[in-house]
């Protein structure tokens, strides 16, 4: 692969640019993370968002923020962290009261997370990728060499790091849902170089001839339709997904579309070369596979 | 040639056909319905007619009204008069039934004998409440204190041994109990000695405090455990019975972890009521007033010994006994009404037998004298400190509604007055028919789903999912042809499949679970790219159209089955990691990777081998 050096310096590009908006900007979080309250209502008329922070003022929510969701009759309001769960319903009884005559506002959504379960969210989700991390790379290094199981990790750190750095850059709010998204990305991300290490592997014991690199280009190579039908058949269904899915699972779309694509370049262009980069020879291919001969 | 062997080709069969059988219900939909029962037995006949009767009254009119599995179901044609039946056919039918909005499956009987229901829908799709809630376990060890305190003063003095004081020991959460001071060492050693016999639950260790003898006695490690598990145990089982009281079917309520108790409930409409009835920890406690007590030194705010000012509810202060005579876990019915005498608001209130007899004993023994109804409710705030750490804070409000005067020795039934209004009369007696908590509970985590969201949340799902699936059809068959065709069929089998299989565990399906099957409508195509791949290699190669067919499958497994593999292993560790929705996202996502499995390997083949396999072949439709 030629391009090979390009990427090289656009993958480094894109790492320490969503790195640098992490470590500046850092994420939304969502309050699945940060706790706090949110509240979406639906108003029988479509309606200015302005008038609704007004409704907020007025009732006492300074530091509330309101924004429409989906469309013009949908409106989601975020409180910062507290102590009560009882804001949501007050939220609601203030735009009730400042609503105009006949006009209707229904409570479509209300969400209460206390500081401490935000914490332990929080937690949680960097216990989970992990372990996700570490299960997957015991698992390579059993049935490939260390060199994959590494190859692989280096290519799904990096896939999430640009992603998450793309929910930083973009202040999409991240939540649980994201946080989901993001071990499914790390699920197909790892598919995809699963496939192509299984070919390198039959390559490096089916030809004799060739270097380490020519071997590697060569399963791409073989690997790539394959790579790029499975690629395109999952961004159909996220595509569907982000379109009709509904305002709730769009950021879930949102990661997964990115990570797709950003885990089927990585498979093709980090954990590949990642490979030869930390000297993986056919002497260690041989090896490795007597030691599994009989499995 | 390309033959399966007939028991593998009858495997795909049977599994289509269960497969079918079992994802039915889901096509059937739900829905909304009344689900009527009379309180603590199953319906009979009697109580169908009885309901059929009540609609008649006010004049509801339901689809059917049928009689399965001892309650009254009866179904609407949609959600508004489902609500609205449901407020008059409480009214009508009165206390003695429950009445609770539920959704019910409307497949046909023979669906529901063999055991197949729809997919068990969760909160964000079908509408509700979720609460996570924590328990005060320091309260809970304090009652513990508290209670023990009292039983150290009446064992003492059942004994005859003299002491000075008896307090409460608070420490930190694992250091607890009580402290007794004693006037001279051998009334210590002899106390040590009953105690010991008596408690062994307790840690007994001698020491001097303020120059005087005493003994501290702290709860040990097990009591402690016991304790804590105890008021959780106790918190669900009274959490249970008050989600009873307002009319839920099908509600979840399960501890999770150490302290915490998650509480589902489905269909409900109103957070703020449910939030009202399930978090309120107010119970009743029945002392005696000390009236012998000098009222201008109780004013002075100079303690005396065994008892304790109390604030009433009209103002003012009173002296009452420390020693309780009753509690609300005696209380074994109350219900709310209107006193014949002043108009005013009254809770009825029946005994239990141990309860009665003590309360018969002690209003027999004190006719004459005034009798303190306090009532007590434990609230808890979490505070955000200054450096951002979460504080608790237990605010616990006493005050005495009511001290009337003994007229007669009372029984097992008797009315409490000195109520607000008829609406705390009714609370009042809700709580006191459920019981109280064991300890206080605070809500961590609330989430709320409307009705009208958790439908467009299925709707644009099920859109999602449709569309996915057409799009990856049109683009397969396109790239693939007649082998792309297959692999599309194989796909709609998987997704038959993996809606079965929901349905049979009951697994709960929420929105990120969707998302989950629209991701392995996607994804689950990979084996079949994979095999075709071989395939279209294999025929490059110089290899024969059946040779090829073979070498693909064969070839493609391992590879298969490796990326399948280490996908799962992502899968499990958010289902362990995850919570709620998310856990809904990882057990259609595993579950999806299954049936993918079968359904791209050997569901193509069985069709492949059909098609193909006793043909010879010049050349592939791939």
């Amino acid at each position: 692969m030629a391009y090979r050096r390009v990427a090289m310096v656009v993958s480094a590009l894109l790492l320490v640019g969503s790195m640098a908006s992490l470590a500046v900007r850092g994420l939304n979080f969502g309050i699945d993370f940060t706790g706090g309250t949110l509240v979406e209502v639906r108003y029988s008329v479509p309606g200015d968002v302005g008038d609704v922070r007004n409704a907020l003022l007025d009732g006492g929510f300074a530091d509330a923020t309101a924004q429409h969701f989906g469309d013009a009759s949908d409106v989601l309001v975020r409180l910062p962290a507290s102590d009560t769960g009882d804001l949501g319903v007050r939220v609601l009884q203030a735009l009730r009261a400042a609503a105009a005559e006949g006009e209707t506002v229904d409570l479509r959504r209300e969400e209460f997370v206390g500081p401490q379960v935000g914490d332990e969210l929080a937690e949680d989700g960097a216990l989970a990728m992990i372990w996700a991390l570490g299960g997957i790379l015991v698992y390579i290094a059993f049935r490939f060499r260390w060199q994959f199981a590494l190859g692989a990790i280096a290519a799904l750190v990096h896939d999430t790091i640009i992603t998450v750095g793309f929910f930083s850059v973009t202040r999409l709010p991240f939540d649980l849902t994201v946080l989901a998204a993001l071990l499914a990305v790390i699920g197909y991300s790892l598919n995809d170089t699963i496939v192509i290490f299984d070919r390198i592997r039959e390559t490096f014991l089916r030809r004799r001839k060739g270097t380490v690199m020519e071997l590697i280009d060569r399963s791409l190579n073989e690997t790539l339709s394959r790579t790029l039908v499975t690629g395109v058949t999952t961004l159909l269904v996220l595509v569907a997904l982000l379109v009709v899915g509904g305002e709730v699972i769009r950021g879930f779309a949102i990661a997964l579309i990115l990570g797709v694509v950003i885990g089927t370049y990585s498979s093709l262009y980090i954990a590949s070369p990642v490979l030869s980069m930390l000297g993986l020879t056919r002497e260690d291919m041989l090896e490795g596979e007597k030691e599994q001969a009989v499995p | 040639m390309n033959r399966y062997p007939w028991w593998k080709n009858l495997l795909v069969a049977a599994a289509l056909l269960v497969g079918l059988l079992y994802a039915l219900p889901n096509f059937f939909g739900l829905a909304p319905a009344l689900q009527i029962s009379p309180e603590n037995r199953a319906a009979s006949e009697e109580d169908l007619r009885r309901v059929t009767l009540g609609f008649g009254v006010v004049g509801v009119k339901a689809q059917s009204v049928d009689l399965p599995d001892g309650q009254v179901v009866a179904r609407f044609a949609d959600v508004s008069e489902q609500l609205a039946a449901r407020s008059q056919v409480q009214a009508v039918l009165g206390r003695d039934y429950l009445v609770a909005l539920n959704l019910v499956p409307s497949a046909p009987d023979w669906l529901k004998a063999l055991g197949a229901e729809p997919m068990f829908l969760g909160l964000d799709l079908r509408g509700g409440v979720h609460f996570l809630m924590e328990v005060d376990m320091n309260a809970a060890v304090a009652a513990a204190g508290e209670r023990y305190e009292e039983d150290m003063r009446v064992l003492l003095r059942e004994q005859n041994i003299r002491y000075l004081s008896s307090t409460r020991v608070v420490g930190d959460a694992d250091r607890s109990g009580v402290l007794i001071k004693f006037r001279e060492a051998p009334a210590r050693d002899e106390a040590v000695k009953v105690i010991r016999s008596d408690h062994p639950e307790l840690e007994i260790e001698e020491l001097s405090r303020d120059g005087a003898p005493a003994l501290e006695l702290l709860f040990s490690d097990d009591f402690l455990r016991e304790t804590r598990d105890w008021a959780v145990q106790q918190n669900i089982t009274t959490l249970r019975n008050r989600v009873n009281e307002l009319g839920v079917a099908e509600p979840i309520i399960q501890r999770q972890g150490e302290s915490r108790i998650i509480v589902q409930l489905p269909g409900i409409q109103d957070p703020t009521r449910a939030k009202e009835v399930l978090g309120a920890t107010a119970t009743l406690e029945f002392k005696l007033v000390n009236e012998e007590a000098d009222p201008a030194a109780v004013l002075d705010g100079r303690p005396v010994p065994g008892s304790r000012v109390y604030p009433m509810r009209d103002g003012g202060r009173i002296l009452l006994k420390k020693r309780t005579i009753l509690t609300g876990e005696s209380i074994t019915d109350a219900s709310s009404g209107i006193d014949s005498q002043t108009g005013g608001p009254v809770v009825h209130v029946s005994l239990d037998g141990r309860g009665a007899k003590l309360f018969e004993q002690v209003t027999g023994e004190n006719i004459g004298r005034r009798l303190a109804v306090i009532f007590i409710e434990n609230k808890m705030a979490e505070i955000l400190g200054d450096n951002g750490e979460v504080r608790r804070v237990a605010q616990v409000s006493e005050e005495v509604i009511t001290a009337p005067v003994i007229q007669d020795r009372l029984g097992r039934r008797f009315q409490i007055t000195g109520l607000d209004s008829p609406q705390e009369a009714r609370d009042l007696a809700l709580l006191l028919r459920a019981g109280s908590l064991a300890a206080p509970v605070t809500i961590v985590e609330e989430r709320t789903v409307g009705p009208s969201l958790g439908q467009d949340n299925i709707r644009q799902g099920v859109y999602a999912v449709i569309i996915g699936l057409l799009l990856v059809a049109v683009f397969t068959v396109f790239w693939y042809r007649g082998f792309g065709a297959v692999a599309v069929l194989a796909l709609g089998f998987n997704l038959l499949l993996l809606v079965a299989l929901l349905s049979l565990l009951q697994a709960t399906l929420t929105l990120p679970g969707i998302a989950g099957i629209v991701l392995t409508v996607g994804m689950a195509i990979d084996a079949n790219v994979l095999i075709f791949e071989r395939i279209r290699e294999e025929i490059a190669n110089g290899n024969s159209p059946q040779a090829s067919i073979r070498a693909g499958y064969e070839k493609a497994f391992g590879t298969i089955l490796d990326a399948n593999v280490t996908t799962l292993i992502a899968a499990v560790v958010l289902f362990i990691f995850g919570t709620g929705p998310i856990r809904g996202f990882a057990v259609t996502l595993s579950l999806g990777l299954i049936t993918s499995m079968f359904t791209a390997i050997m569901v193509t083949r069985a069709i492949v081998n059909l098609l193909y396999g006793n043909r010879r072949l010049s050349r592939l439709a791939i």
